[in-house]
């Protein structure tokens, strides 16, 4: 389909209430009537929200669920003991002590068993950094300048990567895919459910928003100090705000070109500055790699100079040290339960971090960055709790559950449509073994928007990627 | 970290470490788990200059003895790491602190004794200490003979304090090519059995070898002098291997060479568990192993240690799948075998493979890794399951004494508790 003017035009009523749509005049549409009759291709127009790249995931086959005589952990409130939870048509139908579930619903007794909103991982490199781990399928740093930030992370994800169904089994519904952080822009991530797909685009998550990677510190200044620079800390903030005012007179120009349509020529597209100037638009949030506290409270800066906001700091191993200033900003922070002192910029780590950023009132996410601790982030935040309560925080595993469910949902723009156990919400569930905190726990059942696409006990219902079959053995039977 | 030391803050830092000198000391009351022996219920552990002096139901208590009260508790030996750079490195990257690879010569680095680096002083000793962790072995890293692995104790004080065995074991691959220099496993293979057999030439003529009446190896004299233990079967020979095939290939130049073989990963070593229990190799592997990070692991499980176990292989827990279990956090062992016991293995078998089996693959267990009359007085006493989250190591014992400065971590929590901190002491 060609893209026709009147498109534009709802586009951007859409997306700039302020803009001129509703006083379109005479002469502008003589001048629309005296265009070339051959507009430009979509691809042309730098367009706000724009989706080259649409989701074509649906979701999975399901029949009627209800779990019952659960423990639920709702991340909503106070867990539900002996409930029911009900997935239907992909939603949560209903939940509480008890629900009324259509005849033909499937049954699951979850005596002495566990419910949690699936797990939301806000850093991934799956599919871009794949297992087996070689150089051909080594596609998540772009290094080869500081700020690519026109490249997306979709673009190099391998929907094959074995690492997904192992993440899946883990109880990880949703993760964030991003670039690495050798750059001071990685360019832009992508959300994904954990599904099979012969394509990435089956596996984005419909409707999300595109976050975009930034980086500070020891990364972008190890990696460009030898290559033309930056070198040094200040190197990293003068690239940062130079990419900024870059990335204004970008938005103007098309923002001004946009609200009067078929005005003069269009600007050339820039896909960096388009990547930046969605940003300023607030259509991208921001995901930033920042270890100390003093550079976190530096990019909350360049954010106000240049009117942006920061969604998630990522690593974060001393949000400890400003979680006052995290808590105040609205800025959530994925961090580890206890990782720290593998370089300088992360000596200061310790394992109440999460625990403290949340006691002070900010959002806290346990992250992976990690194939392997991926698919524990129950482990990880049960670390977490424990190391809160060693040093006298009063932490309920209510809250505790909301670090891995609805405070990474946020963190993605999708926590009106998952991380916790509310009617209505994408059916995301995980059916644990006994509770999610213990060491001894596993994933029993895994849901995704309401389809069964794990369970523990039937290898038919265990998926396999591509590059599995014939190459690795099936975990608990002969292949 | 102990609680107490946050609350009483200030109070806590007037007593640097060690806290006190080994006195006797009786713990009381708890669940013990000797591991040599079968678990004591409301047992007493006695230690006495350092020293275990007394486990059981029935020990009598000296008078003037400190008691601890572990009634409700869980008692068991300090914790093994068994795979750390503990003390050798400080900061893995971008610091000045790493003491873990040497250059060597043609990637043989034999001679190589890491910890003569070892710093008692490292951040990281208490930080670690303090879940649980009393004994550790450092290895080197790199190379295709990395050098020699000692066993340390977290007790601090000198080295010569800590060192618990040094040159317990060479440490060498059978996977990588790269590091090793060379091109292909074959060569790998070729190499390596070039050493060995040089070793013994060496060993054998060593006169000759100093009259320079022999045919010149490729390998350096200090390193065919510190491959002597190593083919004369005294010192075990470490090998990292992921690949079945390899595992076996493994087996088969141990065999011909009267190798003391240890396997290192081994991420398919479920898969030839028979032949690894038939030649009684003893294996070093991770609970959290799931991933085909290579094409030498495609077989990745996290049910390898409950398999290599149940064919009746000596297990040794490592932590090998990321997570820092080798450095930051060395205190994460407990929760390898928790997931271990997630995957199949027993609960038993598992407390053993994080104390006793690597005492017993190093040569220290008449020192360490059980509770045992004459052993190291080296004990935790836990709030629950070791295995578990939730639970605290709320007494730690390394040589009889117990640690109670905090650690920089919490030193680091207790300033940034209450925000804004304040920068006054500490």
């Amino acid at each position: 389909m060609r893209f026709p003017t009147i498109a534009i035009a709802i586009l951007l009523l859409a997306a700039a209430p302020c803009a001129v749509g509703a006083q379109d005049s005479k002469a502008d549409s003589a001048r629309r009537d005296s265009m070339p009759k051959s507009p430009p291709g979509r691809g042309g127009l730098s367009t706000p929200n724009a989706d080259p790249f649409p989701s074509t995931y649906r979701p999975f086959p399901s029949q009627p669920t209800v779990i019952t005589n659960v423990t639920i952990f709702t991340a909503a409130g106070p867990r539900i003991v002996g409930g029911s939870v009900l997935m239907q048509d992909g939603k949560i139908a209903a939940v509480g002590a008890q629900v009324t579930a259509p005849a033909d619903a499937v049954r699951i007794d979850g005596t002495g068993r566990f419910v949690t909103p699936g797990i939301i991982d806000t850093h991934s490199h799956l599919g871009v950094y794949p297992a087996p781990g070689v150089e051909s399928l080594s596609d998540g740093n772009e290094a080869t300048r500081p700020n690519t930030a026109y490249v997306w992370a979709e673009h190099s994800v391998w929907p094959q990567d074995p690492q997904f169904p192992r993440d899946l089994a883990g109880g990880v519904t949703t993760l964030q895919v991003l670039p690495g952080s050798a750059n001071l822009f990685g360019g832009r991530s992508v959300t994904l459910k954990v599904v099979p797909s012969r394509s990435v685009q089956g596996m984005k998550f419909p409707g999300a928003k595109y976050g975009l990677k930034m980086a500070c510190g020891e990364n972008p200044k190890r990696v460009y100090g030898s290559r033309g620079g930056p070198q040094t800390r200040m190197g990293n903030v003068a690239g940062y705000r130079q990419a900024w005012i870059d990335a204004e007179a970008y938005r103007r120009s098309w923002d001004d070109y946009l609200a009067n349509p078929g005005k003069g020529t269009p600007p050339k597209r820039d896909l960096g500055l388009e990547t930046l100037a969605e940003v300023l638009r607030g259509n991208i949030l921001v995901q930033n790699h920042c270890y100390r506290a003093d550079e976190m409270l530096q990019m909350i800066d360049i954010a106000k100079e240049f009117g942006y906001s920061i969604r998630s700091f990522h690593h974060g191993v001393e949000a400890y040290k400003i979680a006052d200033v995290l808590a105040a900003e609205g800025i959530s922070a994925s961090l580890w339960a206890d990782w720290g002192g593998f370089k300088m910029e992360s000596l200061d780590g310790i394992p109440a971090n999460i625990a403290l950023v949340d006691h002070a009132g900010a959002r806290a996410i346990t992250h992976s960055d990690d194939e392997s601790f991926a698919q524990r982030l129950n482990q990880e935040t049960a670390k977490a709790l424990a190391a809160g309560r060693t040093i006298g925080l009063d932490i309920s595993e209510d809250e505790a559950v909301k670090w891995m469910t609805i405070n990474p949902a946020w963190a993605l723009g999708l926590d009106d449509r998952i991380g916790s156990v509310e009617v209505g919400k994408d059916a995301d569930l995980v059916l644990w073994s006994g509770n999610p905190f213990s060491v001894y726990t596993h994933a029993d059942q895994v849901w995704v928007d309401g389809a069964l696409l794990y369970d523990r006990s039937d290898p038919a219902e265990q998926w396999r990627t591509d590059f599995e079959l014939g190459y690795v053995t099936r975990p608990g039977g002969a292949d | 970290m102990r609680a107490s030391i946050l609350v009483a803050g200030a109070l806590a830092l007037a007593a640097s470490a060690p806290s006190a000198r080994a006195q006797t000391i009786a713990i009381t009351g708890g669940t013990i788990y000797p591991v040599s022996g079968p678990r004591i219920e409301r047992g007493t552990v006695l230690i006495v200059d350092g020293r275990i002096a007394g486990v059981g139901s029935d020990v009598a208590i000296p008078p003037g003895a400190a008691t601890v009260d572990a009634t409700g508790k869980w008692v068991t030996p300090g914790l093994f790491n068994a795979s750390t750079s503990l003390g050798l490195t400080e900061v893995g990257s971008g610091g000045n602190a790493n003491e873990t690879s040497a250059d060597g010569h043609d990637e043989v680095a034999a001679a190589f004794q890491p910890w003569l680096a070892y710093n008692p002083q490292s951040v990281l000793i208490p930080s670690n200490r303090d879940y649980g962790v009393t004994t550790v072995a450092v290895w080197p890293a790199g190379n295709l003979v990395a050098g020699q692995g000692a066993v340390l104790d977290l007790g601090g004080g000198s080295l010569a304090a800590a060192l618990v065995k040094p040159s317990a074991a060479m440490f060498g691959r059978l996977e990588g090519n790269r590091s090793a220099g060379v091109g292909a496993r074959g060569e790998l293979i070729g190499k390596l059995t070039e050493l060995l057999d040089d070793t013994k030439a060496y060993m054998n003529n060593k006169a000759a070898y100093n009259a320079a009446r022999m045919r010149p190896f490729a390998f350096r004299r200090v390193d065919l002098e510190a491959m002597i233990p190593v083919v004369t079967g005294r010192i075990p020979f470490v090998v990292a291997v992921d690949q079945a095939a390899d595992i076996l290939a493994a087996l088969d130049l141990a065999k011909a060479h009267g190798l003391k073989l240890v396997l290192y990963s081994a991420a398919e070593g479920w898969m030839v568990a028979g032949q690894i229990a038939a030649a009684r190799v003893p294996v070093m592997v991770g609970a959290m192993n799931n991933v085909p990070r290579s094409f030498t692991s495609l077989g990745s499980r996290q049910d390898n240690p409950a398999l290599l176990r149940k064919a009746g292989v000596r297990v040794v827990l490592i932590g090998n799948a990321g997570g820092q279990e080798d450095l930051f956090n060395v205190r994460n062992i407990r929760y390898e075998a928790g997931n271990a016991v997630g995957y199949g293995m027993t609960w038993d078998d598992a407390l053993v493979a994080v104390t006793l089996a690597p005492a017993r693959v190093l040569g220290v267990a008449d020192k360490v890794g059980a509770l045992q009359v004459g052993l190291e007085g080296n004990v935790v006493v836990w709030s629950g399951d070791p295995f578990e989250f939730a639970t605290r190591a709320e007494h730690v014992y390394v040589r009889g004494v117990e640690y109670t400065a905090p650690s920089r971590q919490d030193l680091l929590t207790e300033r940034y508790k209450q925000l804004p901190p304040t920068y006054g002491a500490p």
